[in-house]
């Protein structure tokens, strides 16, 4: 179960502003949702150890040495909003 | 007939015998036919091109203009490929079927794009799918539904939705996909055709638009096994780009077995149970009776905790995706919405606008399961869930060559049968997740058809035995003959 008050502090933490229909909708769904995830809950896993990734894959390193970046002005190209030097963004406010 | 119909036909219908026509061609006849000097690339693309031109599916999102001019001596020799909106592609739009970058022009190219154009294997177009790659339905496009070549008013399945009815549909010689969940297996089985998950880390994810990292693997979408076979030989390979690639430890070897003789196959009951419907059941004893007068012998082993394995995953990939997702800002790329706040306005009015309702509700699913006073009772046992998942395989390969199932549970759905119901949606890939979660390859071949609709049957196998499951799936896509079943069908 989830309620309103915490899809809206959900959504906070996402960066997605909801409408009304939004959080509404998004309530009723991700609690059916939770209801059906929370059957691992039945499961003994106490000596489990997690599964974080298939590969078993350990300090994959590779030479420090420079080598070319994409170029500013190719950074820059799909910007919504730049001078040309870096990506204008509005304040971030008080 | 219309064009489009005509293309349909000749991959499923009698074929005509008119060699001139690459369209009645599998990818692997083409390659020999240019080798033979009866076609040339600049023909083959030709024909494509105007076929993609014609799309009436929805499938493709965008087209190549010009005919790349590819080298008929190339392994690939030529025979173009369709390729899914969120492999980045230079100078080439690659929205991953969003809105939020909408009009983006990469500026550079995924490794297994490039790997396969130096292959030979020039872009055709890139492929309508799901938003981001959440979906089995491929409705949750921004960019519209695509509609299924067996029947337009159904699904083509998702998320690699636009390359399975691409390929099956005749429009595309072969495609490539993504499978987080199930995403090319799933969409593989609905439309006819074959799709392999290959064993995560074959295959580079550089380039890719990440949806969740530790299970994104891109694969082959093709007409028939030995089709993916040759074209995941040029897909596998370590990228310094990728640090969690692997390459493949042997090369991918063309499959020709006719017999299945000494081969122990495992029919795992959670996976061929309830919700299998009577259909998918009757194709898929019929294709176990085949694999017996082939020679392999079937029997029963559990995978105990796959029943857990949706669980598991709705809050594994949700999580991955909320972190991965984090980047659309409106700031570097993509769109940004007219917000006249602060930053904060702006982050949350771009992304407000810019995803589509399933991307943000599984943004607040991975968002909630990572949260503080969450995370141990979700996103931790979600991973020991896997864990078990994994264990579950490992026990099952002591005693069988590969597993074998449906691919998935029900044929081909109606438009907008499931798209008020998420949870319906999500249980659509119950019989793919379980490989996805312990990251090993699986294939799926057409069995034969239920209602007039396509079931996929599903090889799986160890970590790295693609060679074994594509010789296994050859010598049962001969005994099978979908070719004929469907010609039958009329």
């Amino acid at each position: 179960m989830i309620d309103r008050d915490q899809v809206l502090h959900v959504a906070r933490l996402a960066r997605l502003r909801l409408t009304d229909a939004e959080v509404e909708a998004m309530t009723g769904e991700l609690s059916t949702i939770l209801d059906h995830i929370e059957k691992i809950g039945e499961l003994d896993l106490d000596d489990v150890v997690p599964t974080s990734h298939v590969v078993a894959l350990e300090n994959v390193l590779r030479r420090d040495e420079p080598r070319p970046s994409l170029p500013r002005e190719v950074a820059l190209d799909q910007a919504p909003d730049s001078d040309g030097v870096g990506f204008r963004v509005p304040s971030p406010g008080a | 007939m219309s064009a489009a119909a005509d293309a349909f036909a000749a991959v499923f219908g009698p074929r005509s015998g008119d060699p001139s026509r690459a369209v009645e061609h599998t990818a692997a006849e083409l390659v020999a036919a240019v080798g033979a000097g009866t076609l040339s690339p600049a023909e083959i693309w030709s024909e494509y091109a105007t076929l993609a031109a014609g799309d009436e599916l929805n499938a493709y999102l965008w087209r190549a203009a010009e005919d790349p001019g590819a080298d008929a001596a190339a392994p690939l020799a030529g025979v173009p490929l369709a390729v899914k909106d969120l492999f980045c592609t230079e100078g080439v739009p690659s929205a991953a079927a969003s809105r939020i970058l909408e009009g983006y022009r990469p500026p550079y190219t995924a490794t297994v794009v490039e790997r396969l154009a130096a292959a030979g294997a020039p872009m055709l177009g890139k492929t309508n799918m799901d938003e981001f790659a959440m979906g089995s339905s491929n409705e949750n496009s921004a960019f519209g539904a695509v509609a299924n070549p067996w029947d337009r008013e159904r699904v083509p399945g998702g998320s690699s939705g636009g390359s399975a009815a691409a390929v099956a549909g005749g429009i595309a010689p072969w495609a490539i996909g993504t499978d987080t969940g199930g995403s090319i297996r799933q969409p593989a089985a609905l439309c006819g055709i074959v799709g392999l998950k290959p064993t995560y880390g074959t295959v580079s994810r550089y380039g890719m638009i990440a949806f969740a990292s530790s299970l994104d693997q891109a694969g082959p979408l093709t007409r028939d096994v030995t089709d993916a076979a040759l074209l995941l030989r040029h897909m596998v390979g370590g990228d310094a780009c990728d640090s969690t690639s692997t390459g493949h430890p042997g090369e991918i070897e063309l499959p020709t077995a006719e017999r299945l003789d000494g081969v122990r196959f495992g029919v795992p009951p959670e996976l061929t149970g309830d919700g299998v419907e009577p259909g998918v059941r009757a194709v898929f004893e019929a294709a176990l009776a085949r694999i017996e007068e082939l020679g392999g012998s079937v029997t029963e082993v559990p995978l105990p905790h796959s029943g857990h394995a949706i669980s598991a995953y709705y809050v594994l990939a949700p999580a991955e995706a909320s972190a991965n997702l984090a980047r659309f800002d409106g700031v570097r790329y993509g769109r940004r919405a007219a917000a006249d706040g602060d930053l904060l306005s702006l982050y949350e009015q771009t992304r407000e606008e810019g995803f589509g309702p399933e991307v943000k509700r599984r943004i607040m699913l991975g968002t909630y399961a990572l949260s503080s006073g969450y995370y141990d009772a979700y996103y931790g046992r979600a991973q020991r869930v896997r864990t078990k998942i994994a264990e579950d395989f490992a026990a099952a390969f002591d005693q069988v060559d590969l597993i074998v199932c449906p691919t998935s549970p029900t044929v081909a759905f109606k438009l907008g049968e499931r798209t008020a119901d998420p949870l319906a949606m999500y249980l659509s890939d119950v019989l793919t997740v379980p490989m996805s979660l312990a990251g090993i390859p699986a294939i799926s071949i057409p069995g034969g058809l239920a209602d007039g609709l396509p079931v996929g049957i599903q090889l799986a196998g160890p970590a790295f035995a693609e060679n074994r499951i594509l010789d296994a799936a050859l010598a049962l896509e001969r005994a099978i003959d979908f070719r004929s079943q469907a010609a039958a069908r009329g």
